[in-house]
Formats: C-alpha cells, structure tokens, sequence
C-alpha cells in the first residue's frame, strides 16, 4: 500500500520495540521474505496478513515507552502496512494505550462497585492527598494515579495494578492495597523495583472452599486449585489433566460432540448458549473445511472476563491453566480448528503469564503442536491480549480486535460458527465452558446431566463479593439457593443486614432480600427477571446508598461503550445524566417524568442496540427500579 | 501528390496486416440464473422479493418510506445509526432493515409502537447531540416521529466543537457529525482506497479523525471530496458553500443544477454542477451513475475556476 506519512520519526528504542515484536523485516508487502526470517509469521500470517500484529506491536510499543508517539506510530504503520489514521483510530480505542506523553509509572486505583464497598473512596482520599490529584503526574512528573474499572480482584477488594513500562516492563497487583502499600509500591517502581511476579494466587483467600477438607459436595472445576493449583504439566496431569483429552482421542471426534451435547452444559460467559451448538456447527463444516486448500477456521477461548464483579476466569487461568488448554484442544480436535486464540484480558498480568507458560510446557510435552499424543491432532495456541476495552468480550468485537481493527461489534447474523475471526468458522467458548469439558468427556454427558437441574446442567463458579464473610469463588451445583450460596460464604457482612444483591454484574440485576430461596438456575432467575450472566454475585448492606451504586454502574457503561451505535452511544451519556439529576434531586420536570425517560431511554437500548452491551446496559437500574423506589 | 495510405504501405515491404474479424453470431454472456424467490410478510401485507434483497429493499418495493441515515446504496451496511429498525417477529430486538437480508416467512412490522419509539428515541439522541441545522432529511423524520431532543435538557453533553478549517477545499465540521462512517468508508475500501481519516477514540468522545487529529494537508488526504459527497447532514461541506452559508448568502431557491460531463480525461464522468448567481458553488455526481457511483476526482469536484475566470478586458 502507498502510505502518506507525517514527518515524525520513530526513536531508535521505538523502532526496536517494535522490531522486536514483530521481526526484523521492512513492510506487510515482504511477509514472504518476513516469513523466512520470523517463525511466528507463518503461513498464517501469509493468509491474514499482518495487520492482526497490530494490537501486540501497540502494546509492545507501549510496555516499552510508555506511550505511542507519532514517529512510532508512523514506524508501525510502514511496518504493517497500515494508514496511518487507521493505526490511530485502533490505538485510540483502548484504555491502556497512550497516545500523548504519560509517565512510565501508571497506578490504576480501580473505583468499581465491589471496591467502592471495601473502602476504596477512603484509599484514594488519601492518594489525592500524598501523590496528588486522580491523573496528574506525581513523583517529579514520573508517575501517575488514575481512578480505573473493575480490575477483576473483587475478593480482595480494594484493588491497584502498577504498571511500569521502560527497557523492563513490570506490572504488579495490590491486593487489598493499602495507601501505604501503594505509596511504597510507587517509590519501589521508581528504583525499577518491581518484582518480576505480578502477583501471588492465594487459593486460601481466594477459593475459600479448598479450607474445607470435608466437604460433602466434591469439587469438579475447583479441585486441583483447592489443592492448591496445578501450574506445571506434571501436577496436572497427576491431579488427572489431560485424561479427557486422551478420552476423546479415544472416543473420535463425533463421539466426543455427543458426549459434550448430552451433558447439556450451557455457556459459562454470561449468555448461557449451548456449548454442543458451536462446536456441532463447525464440525459439521468439517469435510467442507477440510477440503479447501488451507483449514482455516477457529477456536477462541474468550478470556475478557470484564464485567464489574467476576474473577471467576483469572483464579481459573492462574490456577488451572493446563484445563483450559485441554477444553481447548478438545475443541480443536472436534471441531477440526488447527489455531486456537486466548484471548485475554489486559488487566490480568498473572493469568496472561501462566497461561503463556502453560502453552510453552504443553507444547514441550507434546500436548499441543504437532502430533499431539500421537493422535495426528495439529493444534498452536496463541494468547493475544486485551487492552483495556470491555466491550471486546463481545465475540464479534473479538474478532475484530485480534484482527487489529477497533473492537466494534458486527451485526449478527451472520453468526461466528459461519463467519467469524478473519470471516471463518469460529467457536468462542468462555473459560469456565472449556474448563467443564475435560470432566464431561471424561465422566460422560449423561452423568453430567444429572448434576444441578434439568435445564441447568452441572456446576456454576459463583464470584461472591461485597458484604460478605468470605468473598472468593464458590462451586456449587446449579439449583443451589442464593441464601445457601451466601450460607457457604459465612453469610452476610457489614452490617450483617442485607440490602440486596447484584447477579450477574454490571449488565445484570439486582434482587432483593426475600428472594434468596430462588434457586440459581437459568431457568428459574429468567422467571424471576433476573439473569446469572457471568456468576456475580455481589452483596450490599443497608448502609450502602444503592443509587450511588446504579451511578457507578451507569457511569462504567459511558466509559465502555464502543460508540457505534447511536442508542447505545448516547444512551448511555442520556442514562447516566438523568439518574444524576435524580441523585442530585434536581430532576428535570419531575422525577417521575425522569423515570419515564429512563424507561424509554432504556427500551430503545434493549431493542435497537447492535450488540448485548446496549441491551443490557439498563439492565441493573431498571431491576433496582421495580423492586425499590430509590428516587421517591 | 499525396499517397494514398495504402500506397504509402505498399511501398514497404511489411506484408499487409489484417486484423481478424470475427464471424458468425455476436456470443452471448451467460444467463444468469433466475434469483431464488423468497415470500415474507410486511404490515400484514404479503409479498415475493428476490433471495438476497435487504428488508429495507423489499420494504421500498411496498412504497415504505424508511428512514435512512448510514445507508447509502454504493456503501457496504454499517448499520450503525439505527433509525431503519423493524420488527422482526421472533427475534428479541428490533432488526436493521438496511442490512438484515430477508429469509422465507420473514414478518416483519415497520411502523409498531416499538419501531416508532426506537426511532424516536434514536432521533432525540442524535439531535440531542449533535447539531443537525445542514441535515433537512433528518429534521424531517424528527416530525414524523414526534422526536423532542429538548427532553433532555439543557446541561446534556454535545459533540459541539470548532469547524476545522485547514484547507481551501473543504471543511469538516464535526460539531455536525452523527458518526454513519459513510466519510470513512468512501475514504477507504468502498471508494477511494486513501484511509487519510478513520473513526478514533471511543463511546461518545469517538470521532473522525486523522493520525494524531493532523490537519488535511498533512494528512493522507487526496481532495477527492467522496467523503462530502456521501456525509449526510453537511459536517462536512464545500469550502464555496461553507463561507456562503457563514456570509448568509446561501440560497438554494436561487441555484440551479446543470448535469455535464467532466471536460479533464477520457473517464467521461457525469457532472451534476451546481449554480447561484452565475457562479459555481457545489460539483456532485450522481450517485446511480455506472461510471462514477457518485464519487469523482480533485479536478471534477473541485477544478472548475477556469469556468469562472472572465477573459481580460471584458
């Protein structure tokens, strides 16, 4: 492509951060020759070219410098052969990037509701005090503090992530942080004190349950992390890894899709779509795929677990990374995929380094690569990482993401099974999904089902936080009661009495006290209006100020829409507007005419929204609305 | 005396060369196929419409006027704007017409209490934001739909900014921007391949922008002026046109268009030239022209001085 470049020029550690991305070679018009000199652009790349490098080399610029400067952004664009607006409107779409000088230093002081519980206003209080004001540089201009979303640490809330970019980029976890902690860890980035261990999985704090030997209810999905995590191949296979793997081997891949599709197990990412369904579609596709000349088609294990309140996906990928590679590689095996994306959040340091280590030993051990097992199975995993963007935990923003465009969702249909990443046949499961599989093959689907209910197969990773006696992560078979669920947790903190409940996050609902003995099925929280979504489930006392609260939420939908479609766009700012009048009880007219507003408001999100960040985005505050009347 | 061509050849000795004619009958391209047919429903009212076609294409066929706003016929769908939503019997939400193909026992409604509030709603957000005084089509649909942008008070958040104003050709008011992405698309793969702009930022600061927000000069830009071509509320606009409606002497009642053919290279592209008080004020192409789709060059759309100049000394 005939590029037209600004002057600005890349410094030589711009260019080498990139280069070291991406190679050695010149342009996306030499991939051949790039293809010689850098294994990692394999025929693959020939056949998508390289503009789905462009978000690693952003990340790989920014970790280096800090931020993207119009020399390196004109360096990136020639190397990928990318117009430059274009790497600018990418680029410009994430949270995490920079385009205009920042300190190396960035402190993100996540402010969301399960934080703002645990006393984050009192920590960031004193920040403004000792390092000055929310997002402006500290220390000589070498740090900076900023007020940030859900960080997805809501059991040891309140929570920072310091991240430190220069020649040896460090990003470290803080929590619970203190303000001292953080003023310590601030002073510690500045001497590139860092440690290289972002942080440390404790399976006590973090998975309450391992603490009790002598639980009645045997642990599926949690097992190996109760016993405290399976981080290399050995563990994991003695803990039973990679048995469900060498099941299916066995089994073949039609049997293996009737096992999983008599397990009934339905998505663990919020939606709740069968599993079965997305692999059937592609394996179905499999002697049409197979005959075409190269076997392109995918799958991604959508680990963008953003929604405000779960943490469900980063225990499992810290603790258990080997299982969501076996669920993968089932998949692959199924379904006939040769490449599989992770496609990971941003804000999770650890998981992004243990599931890459994972992928090096499994590819070692002969898990995955070549051959795998002797089968004649050929299976890569690539993790491409998020960048601060919540809305690309929408499959087809996904896509658009590892494909290096902005994380906009496309209109469905047509549906990711027929026309996904780079516009093949895509299965994306949620990492909780993945993790199932290797037990279901396993044990076999019929056995599955008869755990939980009828309509709600299996097992459900609950993320309890907020006011509760032990936040963490619960296993518990579907049916299981809220008032159980909270029971196992030590019941309800604070002040003890509770307020309500938020399940499902940011895009679900809340319910209140005298609806806890609804059991936590999909069926039966549809019946009452409410939704699991992505397992929350968090817990307000009666001294919270639940608007506060609906504020909060309202204000995560502003900052995360992707903006393009208009009801959502500017719904969300309408939304948001609206529910501060009546915080502030300045409604325009009446507040019931601001509550009619917000109803409409709502509806016309719901209906003519593109993808589920609109429709639900007044999920949680039309929910709060009909039980209680906050703005009387 | 002058030789005859065919003397001067002979005189050579190069044989005579014979271009060979073909004979026979003229062939004929490939039938094509006759299109699947496919039955739906629209407001109770049944109709055919070849497989392939848009709800919004078979919605027109029944004289359905549905509003429009990202669409453009020589654009792919973004469907981004949303104001073209019906209802689609079975489907959760409401359904884009300009992109939703139709499938066999479709039924759809456009005009529901639904459809109308969506509509409505999507009306009130954009002229709630955005400032849409250049975009008649637009205030036309806000009265069919009864859209009262003022609901939302006066403290709301707006796009209003400064019009950019960094070149001789065009300005770029984006204070008028509803964000269809139409400029975007004719700048790049559907038109004009350039990619000088590009949606950036996100949610309701994200706009169009060059690298880095560069002025147009700097930027990739090559002054086609497609993106002015196909922009639906006047954000962007002639320079001509811009100063005029600034100097309050913009007058459409007293223009005129003429339909021409580009005078510059053998292309032929169709002209639409528009006129006020003798002086040329705006270059369009229509959009159904096979040549041109609508869009032109930086000397169809913007080299026309010459007409204007007056020959020294009258």
């Amino acid at each position: 492509m005939d590029l037209h470049l600004t002057g600005a020029q890349a410094t030589a550690e711009e260019r080498a951060a990139a280069d070291a991305e991406l190679g050695t070679t010149q342009s996306g018009s030499q991939v051949c020759r790039q293809q010689i000199a850098d294994p990692r652009v394999t025929c693959e790349a020939t056949a998508n070219g390289t503009r789905h490098l462009l978000l690693p080399v952003l990340h790989a610029v920014q970790k280096r410098m800090g931020w993207i400067s119009p020399g390196a952004l004109n360096y990136i664009a020639s190397r990928l052969d990318v117009a430059p607006a274009e790497v600018y409107g990418v680029a410009s779409f994430y949270g995490m990037l920079s385009l205009e000088p920042r300190p190396a230093i960035v402190v993100h002081v996540c402010d969301d509701i399960a934080c703002v519980i645990r006393g984050v206003d009192k920590l960031c209080a004193v920040l403004e005090s000792t390092l000055g004001a929310a997002g402006s540089p500290c220390a000589g201009g070498r740090a900076i503090w900023q007020r940030s979303q859900c960080l997805g640490l809501c059991e040891r809330a309140p929570a920072v992530l310091v991240a430190s970019a220069g020649a040896d980029p460090r990003e470290r976890v803080l929590a619970p942080a203190s303000a001292e902690e953080v003023q310590s860890l601030v002073q510690d980035a500045l001497q590139q004190r860092l440690p290289h261990e972002p942080d440390a999985l404790d399976v006590r704090k973090s998975v309450p349950q391992s603490s009790r030997s002598s639980e009645s209810f045997p642990l599926r999905l949690l097992h190996r992390i109760a016993q405290g995590g399976a981080p290399t191949v050995e563990a994991y296979q003695r803990l039973g890894g990679y048995s469900g793997l060498r099941k299916a081997l066995e089994l073949g891949a039609e049997e293996t899709l009737r096992e999983l599709s008599d397990s009934k197990l339905l998505g663990r990412g919020g939606a709740a779509f069968p599993a079965a369904t997305k692999w059937e579609a592609l394996f179905r596709q499999r002697s049409r795929l197979q005959k075409e000349r190269s076997r392109r088609h995918y799958v991604i294990c959508n680990a963008d677990e953003s929604e405000p309140g779960t943490f469900k996906d980063r225990i499992l990928m810290e603790g258990d990374p080997f299982a969501v590679l076996e669920g993968l590689t089932i998949g692959a095996f199924v379904t006939g995929a040769r490449q599989g994306y992770i496609y990971l959040r941003g804000e999770y340091p650890l998981a992004a380094e243990r599931m890459q280590r994972a992928i090096e030993s499994a590819t070692q051990n002969g898990f995955l690569g070549d051959n795998i097992l002797g089968s004649g199975l050929h299976f890569t995993v690539e993790i491409r990482r998020g960048a601060g963007a919540y809305i690309c935990g929408e499959e087809t923003a996904l896509f658009n993401s590892i494909e290096g465009y902005r994380g906009e969702p496309r209109n469905k249909p047509p549906f990711p099974t027929q026309s996904g990443l780079f516009r093949q046949p895509t299965a994306v499961n949620n990492v909780e999904t993945l993790v199932n599989i290797p037990g279901i093959i396993l044990e076999g689907g019929a056995a599955y089902a008869t755990l939980g209910t009828t309509h709600s197969a299996g097992t459900r990773i609950f993320c309890l936080s907020g006011h509760v006696a032990r936040p963490g992560i619960y296993e518990v078979a579907m049916g299981t009661t809220l008032h159980q669920l909270i029971d196992l947790a030590g019941g309800v903190a604070g002040n003890g009495k509770l307020q309500a409940v938020l399940l499902g996050g940011a895009a679900g609902t809340f319910v209140g006290p005298r609806e806890l003995d609804h059991p936590l099925t999909f069926e039966n929280t549809r019946a009452i209006g409410a939704s699991l979504g992505s397992g929350v489930v968090m817990l307000f006392d009666e001294t919270v100020d639940l608007r506060r609260i609906l504020l909060r939420i309202a204000s995560f939908f502003r900052h995360e829409t992707c903006g393009q479609c208009v009801p959502c766009r500017v719904g969300v700012v309408r939304q948001e507007e609206a529910l501060q009048r009546l915080v502030d009880k300045q409604p325009l007219g009446s507040a019931a005419l601001e509550i009619t507003r917000l109803r409409e408001i709502s509806q016309a999100m719901r209906d003519a929204s593109i993808c589920g960040l609109g429709q639900t985005a007044s999920s949680a505050l039309e929910s709060a609305m009909r039980r209680w009347s906050l703005f009387a | 005396m002058n030789p005859s061509p065919k003397d001067a050849l002979q005189g050579l000795d190069a044989p005579v060369a014979t271009i060979p004619v073909p004979r026979g009958p003229v062939p004929q391209a490939p039938l094509r196929p006759e299109p699947h047919w496919i039955e739906i429903t629209i407001d109770g009212e049944r109709l055919t419409v070849p497989e392939g076609s848009t709800i919004l294409d078979a919605t027109r066929k029944l004289g359905i006027d549905t509003p429009t706003l990202c669409f453009l016929e020589s654009l792919t769908p973004v469907n981004a704007c949303r104001v073209c939503v019906v209802e689609l019997e079975g489907s959760r939400t409401l359904v884009p017409a300009c992109s939703r193909k139709v499938e066999p026992h479709m039924s759809i409604k456009t005009d529901s209490e639904r459809v109308r509030l969506s509509r409505r709603l999507v009306l009130e957000f954009l002229a709630s934001s955005v400032d849409l005084s250049t975009a008649p089509a637009v205030q036309a649909y806000m009265k069919r739909y009864n859209a009262d942008p003022e609901r939302f008070g006066t403290t709301r958040a707006t796009v209003a900014q400064p019009a950019k104003v960094d070149n001789d050709l065009y300005v770029r008011d984006y204070s008028k921007c509803v964000l269809c992405y139409k400029c975007v698309e004719a700048c790049g793969v559907d038109a004009q391949n350039t990619f000088a702009i590009a949606v950036a930022g996100r949610g309701f600061p994200a706009h169009i922008s060059t690298e880095f927000d560069v002025s147009l000069p700097e930027s990739a830009c090559v002054y086609c002026g497609n993106c002015i071509g196909v922009c639906p509320t006047g954000a962007l606009m002639f320079k001509s046109e811009y100063d005029m409606r600034q100097a309050g002497t913009w007058d459409e009642s007293r223009q005129t268009k003429t339909d021409t053919i580009c005078p510059y290279c053998g292309v032929g592209c169709d002209l639409t030239v528009q006129q006020q008080d003798g002086q040329i004020v705006r270059v369009t192409s229509p959009l159904d022209h096979s040549v041109t789709r609508g869009n032109l060059c930086i000397k169809g759309r913007f080299g026309w001085q010459f007409v204007q100049i007056q020959p020294a000394g009258k």
